[in-house]
């Protein structure tokens, strides 16, 4: 059994090291051991904003700190920061395209317990509407990690949605970050298996079980929503002729959605599209709502046999 | 205060309402109300107080002004242009296609433009954001923050000048357009602001109330607040909407619609009588 870590975990650890860089400055709205930005505030408490709860406070200041050189963090809940907040985003990190990272932990169902009102399910959609943004969602705690080094790389707004949960760790130290650039992490023939977030573990469990069916499913990992690596996306449609979206987020808006445009204006093939279907979550432990949700690999396969059947 | 210095910013301030009922016609749309309003103070910031220059937009300790009040743009288009930002001629193209001078202001698509607004209530949280990356960088910039007083109802205001008390931001001073009038009528109508200076003092601002049309007021209440430390300044600057043009004074219906070229030539002439 693989090691399981939260992806804020690996979001906290590594800003904790980017802290060396005297520009970064995280803004949290109260949630800094939630979010895991308390790491960094105990290292270089003078660049650690705790803006009180105010979200939409949060970003507009860290907006203000951008225009002025430095590269803000602004952290919070994945509901709050996207959908509180979401005019000072529009304007400031959209329209003004100023260098703001904003970081979304607790997302999805995985959050678990504290039910619908914090588990943010349609956070990509709200983020991926504003032109210019960069959307990266990791999948495992060293993705994590490396996509939160990116992001302080890349010149120009980001939203890093992360998880609650312990998801298992999928990619060893060796692992390298392509931003915009899709992993597949197993090849396959069959059909394709589009997964994004704790959701690719998933998928890669159902690789497994699919391949004792005699079915080569092809599992890619989507880490970069936004800008989509839609050539990745082309070429399994072209050699597998079916495909399967797989994400913890409602597929009205998410990943489903964009994998569901991009094959519509190039290369129509049958696809389903599995997450939350026009519906919020509810309180219940993560894997108690991921089986009620069908984010299982016994559920998985049943879609996956569902596209097949269309081919 | 030098009263050739004063009568000066007078002249200035004349010119800048005659831009803005210009700008405003041309474009066929625009918001005259609030801009005249405010055209003094901002007159005083660009013309006598703020360091900056035009000839380096980027200069890192330059002082800041924010607009948060995006409305009333013009007046801070033609104070940018009659500073030197941009040739004066492209007034004339505000709102315009292709224009850097949008509607409301947005940064970058001129030099000058500190902050984009036009969305109320987040000029302050952006202004706290630059005061703080002064105060890090242990830079003496100021930043100046004009807001309206329809657009206190916003509640980001309320989250900012917590902020802004509670970083004790002295390097931050709020200019409240305080005009009485906003779209829907008068603002105590509308929903009542007041007491507006009891309520700022109560989140920790040192709060001074000014008459916002009078150059001697206006400067030496903006000199003051270099002064004070440790807490965020506030002044409270009662003002006319349409101020300096007799048929637009104090009428809400003059906040967001421009004259016909007819009632333009009225306008400049009232404003030729003014002050």
């Amino acid at each position: 059994m693989a090691e399981t870590k939260a992806t804020r975990d690996g979001f906290g650890e590594a800003l904790a090291e980017l802290g060396s860089n005297k520009d970064i400055v995280v803004l949290d709205a109260d949630l800094s051991e939630s979010t895991r930005t308390h790491k960094f505030a105990q290292k270089y408490p003078e660049r650690f904003l705790d803006m009180g709860i105010a979200e939409q406070d949060l970003v507009a200041t860290a907006a203000g700190l951008a225009a002025s050189g430095k590269i803000p963090f602004a952290c919070s809940f994945a509901a709050f920061i996207t959908g509180r907040a979401n005019d000072q985003i529009r304007l400031n990190a959209g329209i003004s395209k100023l260098n703001i990272k904003l970081v979304g932990s607790h997302a999805g169902l995985l959050t678990g317990e504290d039910g619908a009102s914090h588990q943010s399910l349609e956070d990509i959609g709200l983020m991926r509407c504003i032109p210019g943004m960069t959307v990266i969602q990791p999948a495992d705690f060293i993705e994590a990690k490396e996509a939160t080094k990116a992001a302080a790389k890349l010149k120009g707004p980001v939203y890093l949605r992360l998880g609650r949960g312990k998801v298992p760790v999928i990619n060893n130290e060796n692992y390298k970050f392509e931003l915009g650039k899709g992993a597949t992490l197993k090849d396959g023939k069959d059909i394709t298996i589009i997964a994004t977030g704790a959701l690719v573990h998933e998928a890669l469990a159902a690789h497994e079980e699919l391949k004792k069916q005699n079915i080569s499913a092809r599992i890619i990992n989507i880490h970069t929503i936004k800008p989509i690596d839609k050539n990745i996306i082309i070429k399994a449609a072209k050699e597998t002729k079916a495909i399967v979206t797989a994400e913890d987020h409602g597929i009205n808006g998410g990943l489903g959605s964009i994998v569901a445009e991009i094959l519509s204006e190039n290369i129509p093939v049958p696809l389903e599209r599995l997450g939350t279907n026009d519906t919020f979550g509810e309180s219940g432990k993560p894997e108690e709502l991921y089986k009620k949700y069908g984010f299982t690999p016994e559920n998985i396969i049943k879609v996956v046999k569902k596209a097949l059947k269309r081919k | 205060m030098n009263q050739s210095k004063i009568q000066e910013l007078k002249n200035i301030a004349k010119q800048i309402r005659k831009d803005i009922l210009e700008m405003i016609t041309a474009a066929g749309s625009g918001h005259p109300g609030g801009s005249l309003s405010a055209a003094d103070i901002m007159v005083a910031l660009y013309f006598h107080k703020m360091k900056h220059n035009p000839e380096k937009p980027d200069w890192p300790d330059r002082d800041r002004f924010v607009l948060s009040k995006g409305h009333a743009c013009p007046a801070l288009y033609s104070c940018l242009a009659r500073s030197g930002y941009f040739p004066v001629s492209k007034l004339k193209t505000l709102r315009k296609l292709g224009s850097c001078l949008q509607g409301h202001p947005e940064r970058d698509r001129c030099n000058g433009i500190e902050a984009s607004t036009g969305p109320l209530g987040q000029g302050l949280s952006f202004a706290n954001g630059i005061a703080l990356a002064g105060k890090l960088d242990k830079k003496d910039y100021k930043v100046y923050v004009m807001l309206g007083d329809g657009e206190v109802q916003e509640g980001n205001i309320w989250e900012a000048a917590m902020a802004s008390s509670h970083y004790k931001l002295d390097n931050v001073i709020a200019i409240l357009d305080h005009n009485r009038l906003q779209i829907d009528g008068e603002v105590s109508k509308v929903k009542n602001i007041e007491p507006i200076d009891e309520k700022f003092k109560a989140f920790g601002w040192h709060v001074i109330t000014i008459d916002g049309h009078d150059f001697n007021q206006i400067i030496d209440t903006l000199e003051q607040a270099d002064k004070i430390k440790n807490k965020p300044t506030m002044l409270i600057a009662n003002t006319i909407k349409g101020k300096g043009v007799k048929c637009m004074e104090n009428k809400a219906e003059w906040h967001g619609k421009a004259p016909s070229e007819n009632e333009l030539n009225v306008c400049l002439q009232e404003l030729a009588q003014y002050g």
